[in-house]
């Protein structure tokens, strides 16, 4: 490594030590900001000599880093970026924290996944999935899966590991092969985690026909598009391997999406040579992933924590959620985007006939969407407020991100 | 009304539905209902054939190809020009509002509108986004509009139209006025799920749709805290 970037990688990591130490955040951004100030090309530093997979889309990268983590660790030590700072800064204090080790799994937000590809070149980058998210700062759904695949074409040695299910992800994954520009189409495996929300596939990237869909297939009405076989699947409460073997997936986090997450951090970790066989125990150790599905008990209360940032994330949210009391809290802060509309692309109605609690700054968004759903709820102005209008047992707490962050806050920062 | 229930047509929702619209046919739905009427919604997708005979049709946002692609088929189709000029009423947000004009941009050219209303759009210097609020035109007698923007838009209004509400907030058509609206055809930019935040408003939509002039009121306990913390915030706030 150059001394400047030797520098600034320790630079790097004492600001993250006093950042924690100050407390005043996990120090997993501002490391990695003075340590990008000091030398920009610290990341592709860090990186050399490092096999590193990308995990990069709408919902799930937290959880499948997190999983995929886990599975690859049967090979050795793997650095990570394990608390959601998935920009380049954040990758950066991760690598500079970790030292040197043979293997990294890095969460990327998808609008920097082309700049992470440059600076990294991973060997295997994980596509999730692609849903509106924050229109008002981020891109367009259609413009994104765009630009993975221009960022695809410029990388045709990284393997991908991508949804079959989502039609946007299936076309990005897919770039048109051009021999004489010396393009060739990626090596993409194909994982099945089914796909709750279709509102933003119905139209064909390519041609702009209507999609159809029937059962878990789908396919364009216009041209070639459609569901890849997937070379891994969920079935019952395991994973289909490519080989055809079936393995049992027990995991301490809740729902079917996470059982997809488990599948997809199987196949990323195949892609090292980790055999799902060495790889499933692993999986179960993973508990709660920086605060989310977290249990705390609290005055009789056992009170779980689920993050849903956008309209797919909801839909999985209720199917996680016990029927139990659940507490709602919305806000609308920069980081969660600052227009709501997106609370009528959720239909609230699984809520229907639990004890519905409603708080945040945007509690009163939230009030409306509920009346107009014929949901029953009752506004709290504070967190305890919610504890004690609940009886004891469990209260499922569902909310967008900074709402999260603030609960989580108040239950003393829980992992 | 065309039949003994009120009949909403969601148009497309399969192209222009960017943001939460489908909000605008669950609320007038919901507010017909709580007042006894009987409701039907229909979702018509863009590979069907619109009906002519329909009470309220909404139009949502859009990115720019489905934009485009929704103004052609629509004209193609022909049957909102019929519900038009048999007196349905229209309601546009954003994309859609765009699309009831002339013409429009998306994906830098210049498109054909459905000339339904009298204005035309091009590209403004800057993305507007954030709130949006104005005091609406006192012909249709309703409380200032309460919103979010998020589009690159600019809107030129012909002498065919009135704007819906003059700008307090935000950018609407160019900072000045907001919206637009002839007989009982209505668009603004407030986008997605506008009458969520404008009871008023969807009240309004209902009685030029029934004929009926006195609606009984509903409780809007909700919707008017969050019109005033909206307006407080805005206040508090304003946009640079």
């Amino acid at each position: 490594m150059p001394l400047r970037a030797k520098v600034a990688s320790s630079v790097s990591r004492t600001a993250a030590a006093l950042s924690r130490a100050a407390g005043r955040g996990d120090g997993s951004v501002i490391g990695g900001w003075i340590g990008l100030k000091i030398d920009p090309d610290l990341l592709a530093h860090l990186s050399a000599g490092r096999a590193i997979a990308l995990v990069s889309g709408t919902n799930g990268k937290t959880t499948t880093t997190r999983l995929t983590t886990a599975a690859v660790g049967v090979l050795g030590r793997v650095a990570t970026n394990s608390f959601g700072a998935n920009m380049p800064t954040g990758h950066t204090s991760a690598l500079a924290k970790a030292g040197s080790t043979p293997y990294a799994v890095l969460e990327v937000d998808e609008h920097y996944l082309a700049q992470v590809l440059e600076a990294t070149e991973p060997h295997v980058v994980a596509l999730l999935n692609l849903s509106r998210d924050q229109l008002d700062r981020a891109k367009e759904v259609a413009m994104m899966a765009q630009l993975w695949r221009a960022a695809l074409v410029r990388h045709p040695r990284v393997r991908v590991v991508a949804n079959a299910d989502d039609p946007m992800v299936v076309w990005a994954a897919t770039p048109p092969a051009d021999p004489a520009q010396g393009h060739v189409p990626p090596h993409v495996t194909w994982f099945s985690a089914g796909q709750r929300w279709h509102d933003d596939s119905w139209v064909c990237p390519e041609c702009g026909s209507t999609i159809q869909r029937s059962g878990e297939q789908w396919w364009c009405t216009g041209c070639p598009l459609r569901r890849p076989e997937p070379n891994w699947t969920v079935e019952d409460d395991g994973v289909l391997d490519p080989t055809g073997a079936w393995h049992k997936i027990q995991l301490q986090l809740p729902g079917k999406v996470n059982l997809g997450n488990a599948a997809t951090a199987l196949a990323v970790a195949a892609e090292f040579g980790v055999r799902p066989v060495d790889a499933v125990s692993r999986l179960g150790t993973v508990t709660s992933v920086a605060g989310r599905y977290a249990q705390v008990n609290r005055d009789g209360r056992n009170i779980r924590l689920l993050l849903a940032k956008n309209p797919a994330s909801w839909l999985e949210a209720f199917d996680m959620a016990d029927v139990a009391p659940t507490l709602l809290s919305i806000n609308a802060r920069d980081p969660d985007g600052l227009d709501t509309s997106w609370l009528f692309d959720v239909d609230f109605s699984p809520l229907t006939g639990r004890q519905v609690l409603i708080t945040g700054d945007r509690a009163y968004d939230l009030a409306v969407r509920l009346e107009v759903n014929g949901v029953p709820f009752q506004h709290v102005r504070s967190f305890d407020e919610a504890v004690r209008a609940v009886p004891p047992g469990r209260l499922e707490v569902i909310a967008n991100y900074t709402a999260f962050q603030d609960i989580r806050a108040e239950l003393d920062r829980v992992n | 009304m065309s039949t003994e229930s009120l009949r909403i047509v969601w148009i497309y929702p399969d192209l222009l539905s960017t943001y939460g619209d489908r909000g605008n046919a669950l609320i007038l739905a919901r507010r017909a209902q709580l007042r006894g009427m009987p409701v039907e919604v229909l979702e018509v997708r863009s590979d069907q054939r619109l009906p002519a005979t329909a009470d309220i049709y909404l139009l949502g946002g859009g990115e720019d190809g489905p934009q485009a692609l929704g103004a052609q088929r629509l004209i193609a189709d022909g049957g909102l020009h019929r519900a038009v000029a048999q007196g349905s009423v229209v309601f546009g947000v954003c994309a859609g509002y765009q699309l009831l004009g002339t013409s429009f941009f998306a994906k830098g050219t210049q498109c054909a509108g459905l000339e339904l209303l009298d204005l035309s759009s091009d590209r403004g210097p800057t993305r507007a986004v954030g709130e949006l609020a104005g005091e609406v035109d006192p012909r249709l007698g309703i409380p200032h509009l309460s919103g979010f923007e998020n589009h690159g838009g600019r809107t030129h209004l012909g002498p065919g139209v009135s704007p819906l509400a003059r700008v307090t907030t935000g950018v609407g058509n160019d900072g000045a006025t907001e919206g637009a609206w002839r007989g009982k055809l209505l668009g603004t930019y407030s986008h997605g799920p506008a009458l969520a935040r404008n009871p008023d408003l969807a009240d309004l939509l209902l009685r030029w749709a029934t004929g009926i002039h006195q609606l009984p009121p509903l409780d809007d306990t909700w919707a008017d805290r969050l019109r005033s913390e909206r307006r407080t915030a805005v206040a508090a706030a304003p946009r640079p």
